[in-house]
């Protein structure tokens, strides 16, 4: 998985700084999710949960070598908007 | 090398991102969040985009990441316009 | 160097993942509650993907993420936004949470403990070794379509029944707000585009992480959307057809079981040389079984005209 030359582990290594620079901006994100007054704020945090993951499946997939993360990292774009649509489409009825 | 460009170019996305997820925390309206949030996503996630390409050595996962670049942008775009939407109406209808 | 940073990967992963759970079951705001666990879905699909786990990855992106995404937000939409608290007194919270606490600490205790043992015969050797008869190079299908079948089989039973109680419950529940233009737009070419990724998903279960629980659910996500973008959409519906597909996977199974078992004395045996097409014959009707499933689930309960046995709706039916 990790080769023993120079240049990939360095590539690695960088790679890794990326893993966990993405992850604090989930953490990020997540405290909006909490906080966030109203429905929609909260519901932008899961849209960059859903981005970042992206991004971070990308990742992985270079730095653990399984090029099938592409076919989950395709699945979540094509699936980030239906969540919304269900968001927005879904009224909730006030009385 | 283009190890260096990628890994550059995955660092310049995460500083989108990063920023992106700073202003989702920090800014004071929900739209403004969204705001933000469609900057991580976009320019963000096409660096990381970028960088990845560079790195993977497929020509069949290279066009696969870039669907995956233009579905995320598209899915970006259509949820900032409907969660605004239902932002805006909550606030019209008062509850 | 590495081993720090994956270390510090591996430990922010699972501080989120506490955190999103400790707060989707605490928060007394339903619509806070499932937009967290929705987040949590997304993460957890990371989490597969970072212990190399791609079908998991991938089946919790999709309906983790996507389809009960969807089924819970449309779920809570039948209630006033006003109602929608939890009601449990503070000592009901205290007991469940010392449970959950407790829970906690014995399965990391017996993970941990199962970490430190010594390794035994590994199952993956088992089934590695017998991925040449069994017709697919993916040992995760391999596993559930061939050595497990029979189980695979009362999953498909299960969910089938999960629906028929859904259809027994309720009428579908009322149609959705209208939609805008851009929506439109977007769904004319999403739909087809997420139909076609489907059918990928189920080819490429046989030698890559896919597979028909993936396809199924990807297909009803797209119906999902369908449904959503263009609400009166449900009317054009053949309901007979759809009773049909419901029940297309349990019966496809069943017949290739029963055909088995009169050509090698064991239900569910396959012929080696027909296992790769046996396979894929049942994957893809479970497939379209599994997305007219979670699509009536979706949808709530019976659809127009389900009782009366209209095939499809017109202006002024009066079945009679």
């Amino acid at each position: 998985m990790i080769s023993a030359s120079a240049s990939t582990s360095i590539l690695t290594i960088a790679l890794l700084f990326a893993l966990i620079i993405l992850l604090l901006s989930l953490f990020i994100g997540l405290i909006r999710a909490w906080l966030g007054p109203s429905v929609e704020d909260r519901f932008s945090a899961v849209l960059l949960i859903g981005t970042g993951g992206v991004a971070i499946l990308m990742i992985l997939a270079i730095v653990l070598q399984i090029p099938a993360l592409y076919d989950v990292a395709l699945v979540l774009a094509l699936l980030a908007v239906v969540g919304t649509v269900a968001l927005t489409q879904s009224e909730t009825t006030h009385d | 090398m283009i190890d260096s460009l990628a890994v550059l170019a995955v660092f310049f996305g995460l500083f989108f991102f990063l920023s992106g997820s700073i202003g989702l925390l920090r800014l004071p309206d929900v739209f403004s969040r969204l705001h933000a949030l469609a900057k991580a996503d976009n320019i963000g996630l096409a660096f990381v985009t970028l960088g990845i390409i560079l790195l993977e050595p497929s020509l069949l996962n290279d066009i696969k990441l870039v669907i995956i670049w233009l579905l995320i942008m598209a899915a970006s775009a259509v949820s900032s316009h409907l969660v605004a939407r239902r932002a805006l109406r909550g606030e019209r209808d008062d509850d | 160097m590495i081993e720090i940073l994956w270390f510090l990967v591996d430990s922010m992963l699972v501080l989120l993942l506490l955190a999103l759970a400790w707060t989707t079951c605490s928060s007394r705001d339903v619509m806070r509650a499932v937009t967290l666990f929705i987040a949590m879905g997304l993460l957890l699909a990371i989490i597969w993907a970072r212990l190399k786990a791609p079908d998991l990855a991938l089946a919790e992106a999709i309906i983790g993420a996507g389809v009960s995404g969807a089924l819970l937000l449309s779920a809570i939409s039948d209630y006033p936004s006003t109602a929608i608290t939890s009601h449990r007194s503070p000592l009901m919270h205290g007991i469940i949470n010392t449970f959950t606490l407790a829970l906690t600490i014995l399965m990391s205790w017996a993970v941990w403990h199962g970490l430190n043992m010594s390794d035994g015969v590994r199952l993956s050797e088992q089934v590695s070794s017998q991925i040449p008869v069994s017709g697919v190079s993916n040992p995760v299908t391999a596993v559930l379509l061939n050595f497990r079948a029979y189980d695979t089989l009362l999953e498909l039973a299960v969910v089938l029944t999960a629906v028929l109680a859904v259809l027994i419950l309720n009428d579908k529940r009322a149609d959705s707000a209208a939609s805008s233009p851009l929506l439109r737009g977007m769904t004319r070419w999403l739909v087809p585009l997420l139909v076609v990724t489907s059918g990928y998903l189920l080819w490429v279960g046989a030698h890559a992480p896919g597979g028909a629980f993936q396809a199924g659910a990807m297909l009803a996500a797209a119906m999902i959307l369908l449904q959503l973008a263009y609400p009166s959409i449900h009317r054009g519906f053949n309901l007979y057809l759809l009773r049909v597909l419901l029940v297309a996977g349990i019966f496809t199974f069943v017949l290739v079981g029963l055909w088995m078992m009169s050509a090698n004395d064991d239900f569910l045996a396959y012929t080696p040389a027909w296992a790769g097409t046996l396979i894929l014959i049942i994957e893809t009707a479970a497939t379209i079984s599994i997305a007219a499933a979670l699509t009536l689930a979706y949808i709530g309960g019976r659809p127009t005209g389900w009782e009366t046995g209209d095939h499809v709706i017109t202006g002024k039916e009066d079945a009679g």
